[in-house]
């Protein structure tokens, strides 16, 4: 049967949690800024028409999913992009998808083939 | 023309996939629990071909595959049918001869049918998140590049 450990909730950021946070664009264009080198929450919310705690709320999604860190550095506490998970998502994803896509495209030919045999009347008489 | 396939995460165990065929489900049931029918698909990576394709399909019974490349290295697998029930649900163990993850996973293929197509809905249960995560390292992929072209790709996807 199906049981949850205790120890769940302290487990590392999976691949839903970074699906989650990839989801949606401001998340993404903070990455793609951080992607570039370390920033303050203040330099993150310059390009968005966005508060400073509406871009706090999109740092901490980040945080959790394990897609940034963050400083300790008293009062700038700076962002740093952590990439693992992000590559992990896209280059196991699409790995993963690739070789399915082909394999079923196989398929795809197969069941053609099947079907248009089904639909040829049998002429061969018992 | 047929749909596109979707790969997802469900849960921290669990890999689930979503593909539709031009085709009535009783026809995609049979080409993937037919030897001769499994055989023209199921070819593994580019380079390599199945040599061994048995299957008993019935509840308690096993299936063995394996598949060889062109340097002769040889990949093979199998399991046990748990679920077998034509031409919409099947349940099997699966594991490779030398798993690069720890434990066992249960395939389950789910067909349903609508207007004489079929979708079919493909889980991965492993035994641990880890072991799901360990795909990862899967010897069927030709390098998964931790690469930040990729990442560049996706953000850029993102962004668009």
């Amino acid at each position: 049967m199906v049981t949850k450990s205790e120890g769940y909730e302290e487990a590392a950021p999976d691949l839903d949690a970074t699906f989650a946070a990839l989801a949606d664009p401001t998340r993404r264009a903070i990455l793609a800024r951080l992607a570039a080198g370390e920033a303050s929450v203040l330099e993150l919310a310059e390009p968005f028409a966005m508060s400073q705690p509406a871009i706090s709320k999109h740092l901490k999604v980040l945080e959790r999913a394990g897609l940034i860190t963050r400083r300790r550095d008293a009062q700038r506490r700076p962002c740093r992009l952590k990439a693992r998970p992000l590559a992990e998502a896209s280059g196991w994803l699409e790995a993963y998808r690739q070789y399915w896509e082909e394999t079923y495209q196989r398929l795809d030919s197969l069941l053609d083939e099947m079907k248009a045999k089904d639909r040829t009347p049998e002429d061969r008489q018992p | 023309m047929t749909g596109t396939l979707t790969v997802a995460a469900r849960g921290d165990r669990e890999i689930v996939m979503t593909r539709e065929f031009a085709a009535p489900r009783a026809m995609v049931f049979d080409a993937c629990t037919k030897p001769e029918l499994i055989r023209r698909w199921l070819l593994g990576p580019p380079g390599w071909t199945m040599i061994v394709c048995e299957v008993d399909l019935r509840v308690g019974g096993a299936y063995r595959y394996v598949w060889r490349n062109t340097q002769g290295t040889e990949m093979g697998m199998g399991g046990v049918f748990r679920e077998v029930v034509a031409p919409e649900r099947l349940v099997s163990t699966e594991k490779f001869d030398e798993s690069w993850y720890p434990g066992e996973c249960v395939g389950t293929i789910v067909l349903t049918e609508s207007g004489g197509r079929t979708t079919l809905t493909q889980s991965l249960l492993y035994d641990t998140r880890e072991a799901r995560d360990g795909v990862l390292q899967s010897p069927m992929e030709q390098g998964v590049g931790v690469s930040y072209d990729r990442l560049d790709v996706l953000l850029a996807a993102g962004n668009r």
